[in-house]
């Protein structure tokens, strides 16, 4: 999804850090987003995905490092004169402005003439459809009316790049998968840049070009979507993005790994940074009966109906869960039942 | 209580409604006979002739006559209004740095403005004449390092009356705007830097524009506290700061023409009203009760946004222009600069009482030449003022318990009662803190007078009583706000009958609450003097009666060894209450 526009920027984050005395809300930390990129930043509450936004649109000050957009540095550049945009979370609307007067806020601090104020307030309020509740407050609209107005006024005065802090975790499920999106329309008709924020993997998945996963102030492993889900690199990965079962084990060099619940078969060419690894499969990897020599053991606990798919959750023999999708036309067996399961070794993965 | 909500609302709500509200009742006939009948009756008396007993407008007849009553109007109103802009302009940056430090350091903050607040006006004007008299402590500070040859006249004019009124009202400024300070989103003060506004408009648009409420409110109370002002101008002031209420005072303690003090204390009343209501026209009430101020639409409000936008552009370049000038290190420290130096005008002439106190010499000099015990000695042994200490401890302990339970029982049924008369009962709660003290005092001294209640003990609760149930009712209510009503509920699912969850549950939660409401009517009796002067009466005097006596005739130094004493028991007292009002 890369835009086509000239107008977007590309943003460059070099060994930026964060600490507040002995605390560090983000170690030195690198990225880069390219021109009308969808990056997200996800991970658990804590682990500095919020610290990176607000470092980038300057409302923190970085310990060290530097924010370079469109090549230039913007270490010295006030908030209010960088060209970001941020969507908070819970939205920040101005109580005592109506909803035009909120969307009018950044065109007026930009000197903008009143007729073009108008014009762009109006053309903004129907792209998010809000045309008729231009007169009212921010507190007589609904939560998905308030966060509609808070896009509004952020992508009516075309920032190059959009910052975005959880800006759907106020809503409800099936407004938050509306708004998606909304979002990802609005994304591709102004050719934004976009860096989001969400602790929600599902809405990252969904989203974004590119995932930056985030833990313990730093960041664990920066990809496309699919790479994450497919390839993790650990297993805080495997685990925080899907549903995995874990293994951990000891990775002997070569072909292997040994754990409690047996010697598995590793993708061919898998490799580890240390002996101390862990083995990860999917839960639609996973199927009845052995295959390639790779079989684990357990007991049926519970069986989930979820429509499409059945998922079951085994106790393997020293009681730790094992979970496995089934497809519509698997026999499901039944609660317990003691079954066999077994994976491809090219559909399991090696992570630290 | 809420118990009684879940197991009766669906089946008897009529009963429901009745049972939260019978609370209300007690305080409600308290304040009827001992607050709205004295006050209502004195608005009478000044329209009836003494004489005659018929309708007579003689009193204000006899005010427009000479312009000497027109003049301490118009003198009071000055002050006021000078003292509430004074209050305003040093608070406003004091509340906004308070509100913006974390949580661990504001509780702090606010104790350096609590305990100026809670300290006795005598105590606190006491100090001032100490400080700025004329061989008080600037002044042989100033001619001691011989900056100035003569003594500066720093007393007994308008300047000593505004430096003592503003620093007793800006404790009261910033504890009105804080709550609302602090609830303002400091996002949205970044959203507004975000897009595009420069640090100086997004404080004038959006958070200034926010506090608005928060400012008139405390313009309000501080001008109308103001109005009723005697200590500070009759011992600060000179001849030319006299105001209304020393004229109410002097007509009845020395001319015992009560009509006429009616007439007066009508006037003050009259003005205090009209004060609240345009406050409400512009703002609406229930602000100052932390309620969302209703939005003015149309062209004042068009007007409102483009003044401050003005304000906002003027100041952005003074803020360019500072930074130029002093450095960014500089401008930052300008703020908390101000605060230290505003707590330290707050919290300063207090303690220098307390080495004065010690002092070896027969008077209030300076620093002291030496220092002993025998002023203590002097105050011990008089059976004067001990007496005068037994009797404000017993008072304040009765009115504490009276004004506790009283607020209690209102606050617990407004809480649980959804009627419209809710806002109602509650206003009328709070107007002893709205009336003039004075006007109350007055008040109640005809009833009393009547009831044969004049230098009574009895007296005297009923009167302080009647000035801390608006406190009581306001700490109770905001524990109870806090306090999370579906743990009763829980507690009734769970097998507890309603007394048992009251005592299991409710008192145990917001026992911080009525012991902090205790000791703020403590304090409120232990130190009030209006009510005092015209109540208690001969030898059946109060501490801060024995003061206001003693200060009228001669300065000297037992006084400040009182004033450490009286700073003693209510700086502890609020300690305690600060204690246990916030949540361990």
């Amino acid at each position: 999804m890369t835009a086509t526009q000239p107008k977007t920027a590309k943003l460059v984050v070099e060994g930026l850090c964060k600490r507040y005395g002995a605390t560090t809300a983000l170690e030195p930390s690198s990225l880069s987003v390219a021109e009308g990129e969808f990056l997200t930043l996800l991970g658990p509450s804590g682990s500095g995905k919020t610290t990176l936004l607000q470092l980038i649109c300057g409302l923190v000050e970085a310990s060290e490092g530097r924010v370079v957009i469109d090549g230039r540095d913007q270490s010295a550049t006030p908030v209010h004169q960088r060209d970001i945009g941020l969507v908070f979370q819970h939205y920040a609307l101005f109580p005592h402005l109506t909803v035009a007067e909120n969307i009018a806020f950044p065109l007026k601090m930009r000197g903008c003439a009143s007729a073009e104020v108008a014009s762009r307030v109006a053309a903004t309020l129907d792209m998010v459809h809000l045309g008729h509740l231009a007169g009212r407050f921010p507190r007589e609209l609904s939560g998905g009316q308030q966060q509609r107005v808070a896009l509004a006024r952020c992508f009516v005065y075309q920032p190059s790049i959009i910052l975005m802090d959880e800006p759907l975790g106020a809503l409800d499920k099936k407004l938050r998968e509306h708004m998606q999106i909304e979002i990802k329309r609005l994304h591709r008709e102004s050719g934004a840049t976009i860096v989001y924020v969400t602790h929600d993997q599902e809405e990252a998945l969904a989203m974004s070009d590119r995932i930056c996963l985030m833990n313990h102030a730093k960041i664990e492993q920066l990809g496309t979507p699919r790479d994450i889900y497919e390839r993790p690199r650990t297993a805080f990965a495997a685990d925080f993005i899907g549903i995995s079962n874990i293994f951990r084990g000891r990775w002997d060099g070569n072909g292997t790994i040994e754990t409690v619940h047996g010697r598995f078969a590793l993708p061919s060419g898998a490799r580890c940074q240390s002996q101390d690894a862990a083995l990860v499969i999917r839960p639609e990897n996973l199927h009845l009966g052995a295959q390639d020599g790779n079989v684990v053991n357990g007991c049926v606990r519970e069986v989930v109906y979820a429509g499409s798919e059945t998922r079951v959750i085994a106790a393997l023999d020293d009681g730790s869960p094992l979970v496995l999708r089934l497809g519509p036309d698997d026999v499901v067996p039944g609660i317990d039942e003691r079954i066999v399961a077994g994976w491809a070794r090219d559909k399991a993965v090696l992570v630290a | 209580m809420s118990a009684v909500t879940l197991s009766s609302a669906p089946a008897r709500p009529a009963r429901l409604r009745l049972s939260a509200l019978w609370l209300a009742v007690p305080g409600l006939v308290f304040l009827a006979v001992f607050f709205v009948y004295p006050v209502a009756q004195l608005l009478g008396l000044s329209i009836v002739d003494p004489e005659s007993g018929a309708f007579s407008a003689g009193a204000y007849q006899r005010i427009a006559a000479t312009d000497v009553y027109l003049r301490v109007l118009g003198i009071t109103f000055r002050i006021a209004g000078w003292t509430a802009l004074w209050s305003l302009l040093i608070g406003y940056p004091l509340a906004y740095w308070i509100a913006r430090l974390p949580n661990m350091f504001r509780g702090r903050m606010l104790l350096f403005v609590m305990v100026p607040f809670w300290t006795s006006y005598l105590v606190k004007t006491f100090a001032w004449m100490i400080v700025l008299g004329r061989n008080g402590i600037i002044n042989s500070l100033a001619t001691g390092s011989g900056i100035v040859d003569e003594p500066l006249p720093l007393l007994h004019n308008q300047f000593g009356v505004m430096v003592g009124m503003v620093h007793a009202m800006v404790p009261l400024a910033v504890m009105t705007m804080l709550p609302v300070m602090a609830g303002i989103d400091r996002r949205l003060v970044q959203a507004a830097q975000t897009l595009g506004a420069a640090p100086a408009r997004a404080f004038w648009l959006v958070y200034f524009k926010l506090s608005l409420p928060g400012v008139a409110a405390a313009g309000l109370l501080v001008f109308i506290s103001s109005l009723g002002f005697f200590i500070v101008p009759a011992f600060l002031g000179g001849r030319q700061e006299t105001m209304l209420a020393q004229l109410i005072i002097t007509q009845v303690q020395e001319l015992l023409n009560w009509s006429f003090a009616g007439a007066l204390s009508a006037m003050m009343l009259v003005a205090a009203l009209v004060s609240c209501l345009i406050y409400d026209r512009l703002f609406g009430l229930s602000t100052i009760a932390g309620g969302s101020a209703q939005v003015s639409t149309g062209r004042i409000r068009d007007l409102g946004l483009a003044l401050l936008s003005a304000v906002a552009t003027l100041s952005g370049h003074l803020a360019r222009l500072a930074q130029t000038l002093l450095g960014k290190r500089v401008c930052a420290g300008l703020l908390p600069g101000f605060c230290w130096l505003v707590i330290a005008f707050l919290v300063l002439p207090t303690l220098l009482v307390i080495p004065l106190a010690f002092t070896s010499s027969q008077f209030l000099e300076f620093p002291p030449p030496g220092y002993g015990l025998s002023w203590f000695q002097t105050y011990f042994s008089s059976p004067l003022w001990i007496q005068a200490t037994i009797r404000s401890f017993a008072v304040a302990f009765v009115t504490a318990l009276a004004a506790t339970a009283i607020g209690g029982f209102a606050a617990l049924a407004l809480a649980n009662s959804r009627t419209r008369w809710g806002g109602l009962i509650f206003a009328l709660f709070l107007a002893p803190m709205i009336v003039p003290r004075i006007v109350v005092a007055v008040g109640l001294f005809y009833l009393f007078a009547r009831l044969g209640l004049i230098a009574t003990d009895l007296g005297l609760v009923i009167g302080h009583t009647v000035l801390a149930i608006p406190f009581t009712l306001v700490t109770i209510a905001a524990v109870l706000k806090t306090y999370d009503q579906r743990l009763d509920q829980a507690a009734a699912t769970l097998g507890a009958n309603r007394l048992r969850t009251l005592t299991g549950v409710t008192i145990p939660l917001v026992k911080g609450g009525l012991v902090a409401a205790f000791l703020f009517a403590f304090i409120t009796s232990f130190d009030e003097l209006t009510i005092a002067i015209f109540v208690s009466g001969g030898v059946k005097t109060t501490l801060p009666k024995q003061m206001w006596d003693d200060m009228i005739l001669q300065l000297n130094p037992t006084l400040a060894a009182v004033s450490v004493v009286v700073f003693i028991v209510v700086t502890t007292m609020l300690l305690i209450a600060e204690r246990f009002r916030s949540p361990s």
